[in-house]
């Protein structure tokens, strides 16, 4: 129990940390690398507070169905259902708004309570009947399709109320008279977040040195630390300089912070992947890897059912054609951000970068115009370029 | 008929063959053995082309001529066919596809399946194989699926057979007709390499015997003209004196701490028919009890039945820990009463191999290094680095993957992760399946260790000599019942195969005979 038993050989330290890392460092560096591009031959139009704000709010169902969906692969499972899932709840939401006018907090407690029944439907009979997810959410994605289809009557329903808009399209509450522009909330809040970012990494750093644990070197360190606290920064600064934080971005931040501690730090998380990884010693080591699944796929029924608020609130009318394609760009998030198809292997981190280059790519080729159907083309080839990069890192 | 001369390979830097010389004549089992790691697998994967020709030194000779393999199929046409230790064999297809799976016979592209029949019936006679060609691989024990094998190697004119670690998961009968079958080869002109780590049945069929240790040739044996030593072996393997394969103990025995009355386990697949009949069993703090018997006697089967009912269906019977009656209705249950399970097959069941040593390790006792379902990363990493000093695991660090690590620390890690439970009986299976010489010894020496401490300890294994050697006790299981019990200074390997036949003969007569194939479902 000593330190030194927990200490490295010296030729592992350095540079081998970098190579060591190098799949999260390269996930960043290609985002980082694509908005650069984008940014470029946009003439800028990328980065503009406007257009960042809105690659937020279109982007913001993606990244919350990417949270739940990166479970869902990590234990060796697939949801085809969440855009069809999205999509009726949207319309649930519509018709419990629109025509019963019921409030929109409990219509939306509502709304999350069928997404939870709804994973538990899909769930049950994956985790405890073993029938291939695959099949079970091929055939979920029909019936809710069909379903939100008959819950419009095959109409678009809407507007919302006023109330329940302000989840996609509000802003966060303004407490100090603007500076020029500039909303100080929101600048406020986006340096506290970098100053406590680099504040725990630091102190997390220096717990692991006490412990004689192996660190990544502290230049590396410290240009990591600056460069994440500049991005921060820099980022609110945009969006401040437009109408401050959106409301859902709220909402998106805190979901990666809850879903980040839990994969990474809890009995629950690690649970998980090791239903992913090996399912039968899992099971075997005591761990209850059926209610895991099925507690995966109700997640993911909870969040799919969010991101179909969400979406319903943006678009202010739910139409039976929300949320198809939607399980698509999920499914692709989480495998551009490094999770493995055969279950066990996946992170938070990787997947919301994952959605993002997603969503900066469909955003910076729209805005250079490229047709819709090149657009598909271009993703395609790089949910490929990037998985086979993986097998190809693992092979090494 | 096959010389390798001067063969050296690097991988990254690291040299895993060092001028290796290694010869065959026609007509002879030349036995390959050495530690894990030693080089065997890799000089086989040269021999067969694998490796192709100029990513390694030196030159293969075969029929007076030099060869130049560049892949495996380059070394089929010679004759040279290589079965390795996991089977390639289809599970849901027939036998005689399996056998004729990459050339049947076939004209203008339609499969010929009265000649791929006959062809299959034929081979299988040749070796001693009783099973129709139809038969799927799935509804076969690992012991005919090696004949299949066999018979598949056959079917492409072997003239060298290789056989990594063939009898590694056969039980004594299964083996000894494998290996019957090679001397029957031998007489009709057929040479094999037999990679083993079970010196017994090296010293019993091979002709000539080469020790590979780190990558190097360090002793050839002569079988014909010396006597065979098992210690000289091992000696020459290990490079150290290993006079006494088995660590010395001195049993304390105490009370009784698991006690299994009136056991009854029925099949999850077929209700109807009873694994476990009716067993008692017990083991005492500080006993190392064996459980020996053939494969498919149901010692797998009756253990993972006790442990939270992981196995079977309809389980009836009572189970006390410490004197008091406990409830094992699921394995969480199981491992909160202190027993713990170490599985035969540790990649399947035991290890999340993508996961590094402290997953693994903390893997059934998460609550212990975490608070209110937080793991606190430290107090894990120090608890599964305490575990990888005391089981002298040998790694990097513990973020090394499970799947890099060689046999026996893949097995510490496994028992790593028990103990970290806390059990007061241990029961495993196996434990030294596909483990080398050196590394046994180290798992011997952590049973009595964990003896010494007061545990129970149950050691199930197919290598008679290993549970001569620890227990104290062995049981002996045959058709789901116990059939004999000797205590360890008493048993011989005679008596216990005594036992056995006698009660399979009774069975027979019964009309009860049947060969359990399926193990877990």
């Amino acid at each position: 129990m000593t330190d030194k038993s927990v200490s490295l050989p010296e030729e592992r330290k350095g540079g081998s940390f970098i190579k060591n890392n190098l799949r999260n460092y390269g996930m960043l560096l290609s985002l980082l690398a694509i908005m650069l591009f984008f940014q470029v031959v946009t003439d800028g139009t990328l980065l503009q507070p406007l257009n960042l704000t809105n690659l937020v709010l279109q982007n913001s169902y993606i990244v919350i169905m990417a949270l739940g969906m990166l479970l869902v692969i990590v234990t060796g499972h697939i949801d085809l259902s969440v855009g069809s899932v999205a999509g009726f709840i949207g319309a649930v939401a519509a018709v419990l708004m629109v025509r019963y006018h019921i409030d929109f907090p409990l219509a939306v407690v509502a709304c999350l309570i069928v997404g939870a029944a709804i994973g538990a439907a899909q769930g049950y009979w994956v985790a405890f009947f073993g029938i291939p997810s695959f099949i079970v959410t091929l055939a979920g994605m029909l019936v809710f399709k069909g379903l939100a289809l008959a819950v419009l009557q095959g109409q678009s329903v809407g507007p919302f109320p006023p109330t329940f808009q302000k989840l996609s399209s509000g802003f966060i509450a303004e407490v100090f008279p603007d500076i020029g522009t500039l909303h100080p909330t929101s600048l406020l809040i986006g340096t506290t977040l970098a100053l406590a970012l680099v504040y725990t990494s630091a102190k997390g750093r220096a717990r692991e040195q006490s412990h004689g644990i192996e660190v990544e070197p502290y230049a590396l360190f410290l240009a990591k630390s600056v460069a994440l606290a500049g991005v921060v920064l820099y980022f609110t600064y945009l969006i401040a300089s437009y109408r401050g934080f959106p409301n859902v971005l709220v909402i998106m931040a805190a979901l990666i912070a809850l879903y980040g501690f839990v994969t990474r730090r809890t009995v629950i998380g690690r649970q998980i992947y090791a239903v992913g990884g090996n399912a039968k010693a899992a099971k075997l080591s005591g761990i209850k890897t059926e209610r895991l699944t099925f507690f995966t796929f109700v997640n993911m029924g909870v969040l799919a059912a969010l991101a179909g608020l969400v979406f319903a609130a943006r678009l202010n009318t739910a139409t039976p054609k929300a949320g198809t394609g939607f399980e698509l760009d999920v499914i692709a998030a989480c495998f551009i951000g490094g999770a493995s198809a055969y279950g066990g292997v996946g992170r938070v981190g990787g997947a919301v970068v994952g959605a993002m280059i997603m969503g900066v790519m469909n955003n910076g080729m729209s805005i250079m115009g490229v047709g819709i159907d090149y657009q598909q083309v271009i993703k395609g080839l790089v949910l490929l370029g990037a998985v086979c990069f993986d097998v190809y890192n693992q092979r090494r | 008929m096959l010389e390798m001369r001067g063969v050296s390979k690097s991988f990254a830097g690291v040299r895993a063959l060092r001028d290796v010389n290694f010869t065959v004549n026609a007509g002879e089992i030349h036995a390959l053995v050495g530690e894990n790691g030693a080089g065997k697998s890799t000089l086989m994967k040269v021999l067969s082309g694998v490796y192709p020709a100029g990513s390694y030194e030196g030159t293969i000779v075969f029929d007076d001529e030099e060869r130049r393999f560049r892949d495996i199929n380059n070394s089929e046409a010679l004759g040279i066919i290589i079965i390795h230790q996991e089977l390639a064999l289809i599970p849901l297809m027939s036998i005689a596809e399996n056998i004729f799976l990459s050339h049947p016979p076939s004209r203008l592209g339609v499969i010929d399946r009265e000649t791929v029949y006959r062809r299959t019936g034929e081979l299988l006679a040749q070796v001693g194989l009783r099973e129709s060609p139809d038969t799927l691989i799935t509804d076969l024990g690992v012991g005919k699926q090696q004949l299949v094998e066999i018979a598949k190697a056959l079917s492409k004119k072997v003239r060298l057979l290789i056989l990594d670690e063939p009898t590694a998961s056969l039980n004594e009968a299964d083996s000894a007709a494998l290996l019957d079958r090679l001397v029957t080869f031998r007489e009709q002109g057929i040479a094999s390499i037999l990679i083993s780590h079970k010196l017994n049945e090296v010293a019993k069929v091979a002709d000539r015997i080469t020790v590979l240790r780190d990558g190097r040739t360090v002793d050839t044996i002569d079988c014909r003209t010396e006597k065979v030593e098992e210690d000289r072996i091992i000696r020459s393997m290990v490079d150290r004196d290993l006079a006494h394969r088995f660590p010395e103990r001195q049993a304390k025995i105490g009370d009784p701490v698991l006690v299994v009355e009136d056991w009854s386990v029925h099949h999850p697949l077929h209700p109807e028919r009873q694994v476990i009949k009716n067993v008692d069993f017990q083991v005492r703090a500080g006993e190392v009890v064996g459980i020996a018997g053939l494969m498919g006697a149901g010692r797998t089967e009756f253990a993972m039945s006790l442990f939270g009912r992981a196995w079977g269906y309809n389980i009836a019977g009572r189970t006390k820990l410490d004197g008091r009656e406990v409830h094992l209705s699921s394995v969480p249950a199981a491992i909160d009463a202190g027993l713990a399970y170490v599985t035969e097959d540790r990649k399947q069941f035991g290890l999340i191999l993508a996961d590094d040593i402290r997953k693994n390790i903390t893997l059934a006792s998460l609550d212990q290094v975490a608070s209110h379902g937080v793991i606190d990363d430290i107090g894990e990493l120090k608890a599964a680095s305490d575990y990888r000093n005391r089981m002298r695991i040998r790694s990097q660090d513990v973020y090394q993957e499970a799947g890099q690590l060689s046999g026996g620390n893949q097995q510490k890690v496994v028992l790593s992760k028990w103990l970290m439970t806390g059990p007061k009986v241990l029961i495993l299976d196996e434990p030294t399946r596909g483990i080398d010489v050196g590394a046994k010894y180290e798992i011997y020496t952590i049973i009595n260790e964990l003896a010494e401490a007061g545990k129970g300890v149950v050691v199930i294994s197919s290598e008679m000599a290993e549970l001569l050697g620890i227990c104290d006790r062995i049981c002996v299981m045959n058709d789901g019942a116990f059939v004999g019990e000797f205590a360890g200074k008493d048993a011989t390997q005679e008596k216990i195969m005594r036992a056995i036949m006698r009660n399979e003969r009774i069975a027979r007569s019964v009309g009860q005979a049947r060969r359990v194939g399926e193990l877990q479902s």
